[in-house]
């Protein structure tokens, strides 16, 4: 068991844990503050990947922002307990039924691949910050370019979206 | 046992710097608390802490008896994972934000292993960026504590003070693009040794830091970190005359010194950075042929003794006139041992001109308090998006302009 | 090094949770949290190819797969305070009908 063993086998821990949390969780706060653990965990495996631009880019904006949008909504809707009617109850047992059989599908489909994807070495002799930059601004442009319009038109459509009606 | 030290020598090490460095941090705290309530008095023409010891400084000592005696009760209705999790978050976040900070370019040799002076690996190549995610992550604390209070001055406290922080976080990491810029790279040694070489008009030492082509830059980065750490002038989230004390109404004792911990903490923090990234870190100012600056540390520290000791021995309790001059014997003897050993003397260059650097700037947040009125909620919010973040983007563009220009000046 | 498979594996265990959490969940905020958490699932599998195939492709998809996600997040977001403004009420079964 090496050490890099150990620590995939913690944080994937960590992250099922919160993502079954998530599940479990009556109030949407506590769900909200499990998905964050999911994404501080992910964020170490990025790290253990050696992917070290794209682990503190998850933990800014998805665990510094988004998330935080998240809380500020549930907050500002005073969200409560939520309920749960007979509907969800029947659609529960099925739902796991569905996501078993899905996750056994992948994960059997996997296992039995006979030439199964190796984890290489390091990528390359750039580092991850640099490598990554050279390609965005390089083969990528166009798509870079294409979201900094689309978070753009989020920004426009959240900002209409949340005016006041004018009665 | 001696395998087993031997074998594990790095986890032992790492092990052992924190809990001295947390140890430092957490003395530090206290007794910057007790320089800001000494500034701020001395500010405004009267004392502050005077009686419990000489000069007030047994008074972090008693503040802290008195957060552990305290009663801590818990408010009914709250959330209660919630309520008992922010405090913990948020001064979690603000400790590992120490770990990152480099405090001397030279290793320390023992038994064969180079210790690095400061927790994170001397190639932690993402450094900077590592700092701006746990920052970001310290908004939760604040959020979750107004929110988890179940009362409405806390709520809208720790709403407001929130909003404030993720407004400025933006232009708060816009201003540092410029220095990474100019250094081209995120690791906090690399950017230190950037600013060695001959600067401005090609002049040696100070010239050589970043200050000089990113003021701008380092005006933003300033004004943004107040208002990330939720200091004056922009602590309207927790002032007392607004909203009772915002989002930290409903705790008490422990919890309350918490977040008081994380918010020094995090002044600490951006001191650190401020003069890490724009004033050169642990360089000296003065160029390094002028080898006789080399012994200003001691110069300092000896006259600094000898003046503790002249004051303490006229002071007017008994207690003071045994504290004050023992301890002014003691920093006089520190400044003897670093003139007789020159080998020590090398070793301490870096970490004193940073320790002084990090001191100025916690003076001048401490200065700002006292001296400064306050913004109102509106005007806070409109300087941060109207002002200074198009600041700092100008500053990025005009960076990266010059430096395709010109190379990296 | 940790193989590749179990990466995916990974993956494909919380991608397959929140598919579960996006039929049980009745809160449309948990439901959309959902949504954050299979996006997350799949940046997992990017990055974990992206380092197995020695390439930098995957990183770079993942960062534009968090930028959609944020954008996507801020305006789902003003849809649901619009949503609960207008029926008081965060239970994704009072929602059914389009009439109010």
């Amino acid at each position: 068991m090496t050490p890099q063993l150990a620590v995939f086998f913690v944080l994937a821990a960590l992250a099922v844990a919160g993502a079954i949390s998530l599940i479990l969780q009556k109030h949407p706060i506590h769900s909200a503050l499990s998905l964050i653990v999911v994404m501080v965990a992910l964020a170490g495996l990025y790290l253990l990947l050696g992917a070290e631009f794209v682990a503190a880019v998850q933990i800014i904006v998805y665990g510094g922002a988004i998330m935080v949008l998240f809380v500020f909504v549930i907050m500002l809707l005073n969200a409560g307990v939520e309920e749960h009617t007979s509907i969800s109850k029947m659609a529960g047992g099925p739902g796991l039924l569905l996501v078993v059989a899905l996750g056994g599908f992948i994960a059997a489909t996997i296992a039995r691949s006979s030439e199964s994807v190796q984890a290489a070495e390091q990528t390359g002799t750039l580092s991850s910050t640099r490598g990554i930059s050279s390609m965005i601004f390089k083969d990528f442009v166009y798509p870079f370019e294409l979201t900094s319009f689309l978070i753009l038109v989020a920004i426009l459509g959240a900002t209409v979206l949340a005016q006041r009606e004018k009665s | 046992m001696t395998s087993f030290l031997s074998a594990n020598a790095e986890l032992i090490i790492t092990i052992v710097k924190i809990a001295l460095l947390l140890f430092i941090v957490l003395t530090a705290n206290a007794y910057l608390t007790w320089f800001e309530r000494k500034v701020v008095a001395h500010i405004q023409s009267r004392w502050g802490p005077h009686r419990v010891g000489p000069h007030g400084l047994l008074q972090p000592l008693a503040d802290g008896a008195k957060f552990l005696f305290k009663e801590d009760p818990t408010p009914a209705g709250v959330d209660k994972f919630v309520y008992h999790l922010a405090p913990l978050l948020a001064l979690t976040l603000a400790l590992t934000a120490i770990a990152i900070i480099p405090f001397g370019p030279n290793p320390i040799r023992l038994f064969g292993h180079d210790i690095y002076l400061g927790i994170a690996s001397p190639d932690l190549n993402i450094g900077i960026l590592a700092l701006f995610a746990i920052t970001a992550l310290g908004v939760y604390g604040v959020a979750l504590a107004g929110w988890s209070s179940n009362s409405k001055y806390p709520l809208m406290g720790g709403l407001r003070s929130s909003a404030q922080m993720i407004s400025y976080e933006l232009a708060l990491t816009m201003s540092v693009v410029g220095v990474l810029l100019m250094a081209g790279t995120f690791n906090l040694r690399d950017i230190i040794k950037a600013q060695a070489g001959p600067g401005i008009f090609g002049w040696p030492g100070i010239f050589g830091w970043n200050i000089w082509p990113q003021l701008l830059g380092f005006f933003c980065f300033f004004v943004a970190a107040i208002a990330e750490t939720n200091r004056a002038p922009f602590d309207l989230p927790e002032a007392e005359q607004e909203l009772v004390a915002g989002f930290n109404t409903e705790y008490a004792s422990f919890k309350f010194a918490m977040f008081f911990i994380a918010e020094y903490t995090s002044m600490i923090t951006v001191s650190c950075l401020c003069s890490i990234m724009f004033f050169g870190g642990w360089l000296s100012p003065f160029p390094d042929t002028w080898t006789f600056t080399h012994y200003l540390p001691s110069a300092i520290l000896i006259a600094f003794g000898l003046w503790v000791i002249w004051d303490g021995i006229r002071y007017e309790t008994i207690l003071g006139r045994i504290m004050l001059p023992g301890l002014g014997t003691a920093i006089a003897g520190l400044g003897a041992v670093f003139v007789l050993f020159p080998g020590v003397n090398e070793f301490i260059q870096g970490p004193f001109w940073l320790l002084s650097k990090i001191f100025i700037f916690l003076f001048v947040y401490v200065w700002m308090r006292g001296t400064l009125p306050r913004f109102r909620y509106d005007q806070l919010m409109a300087f941060g998006w109207k002002l200074l973040l198009p600041a700092s983007i100008v500053n990025v563009i005009t960076t990266s302009f010059v430096i395709l220009k010109w190379g990296a000046k | 090094m940790v193989p590749t498979n179990y990466y995916i594996i990974l993956s494909a265990i919380l991608f397959g949770l929140g598919v579960f959490a996006f039929i049980f969940k009745r809160n449309i905020i948990t439901i959309f949290m959902s949504i954050e958490l299979m996006l997350n699932a799949v940046n997992l599998a990017f990055v974990a190819f992206s380092q197995a195939l020695g390439k930098l492709d995957g990183q770079v998809f993942v960062l534009f797969v968090i930028v959609v996600a944020a954008a996507e997040a801020a305006v789902g977001l003003g849809i649901i305070i619009l949503i609960a403004r207008n029926r008081q009420s965060l239970n994704v079964e009072r929602v059914d009908l389009l009439k109010l």
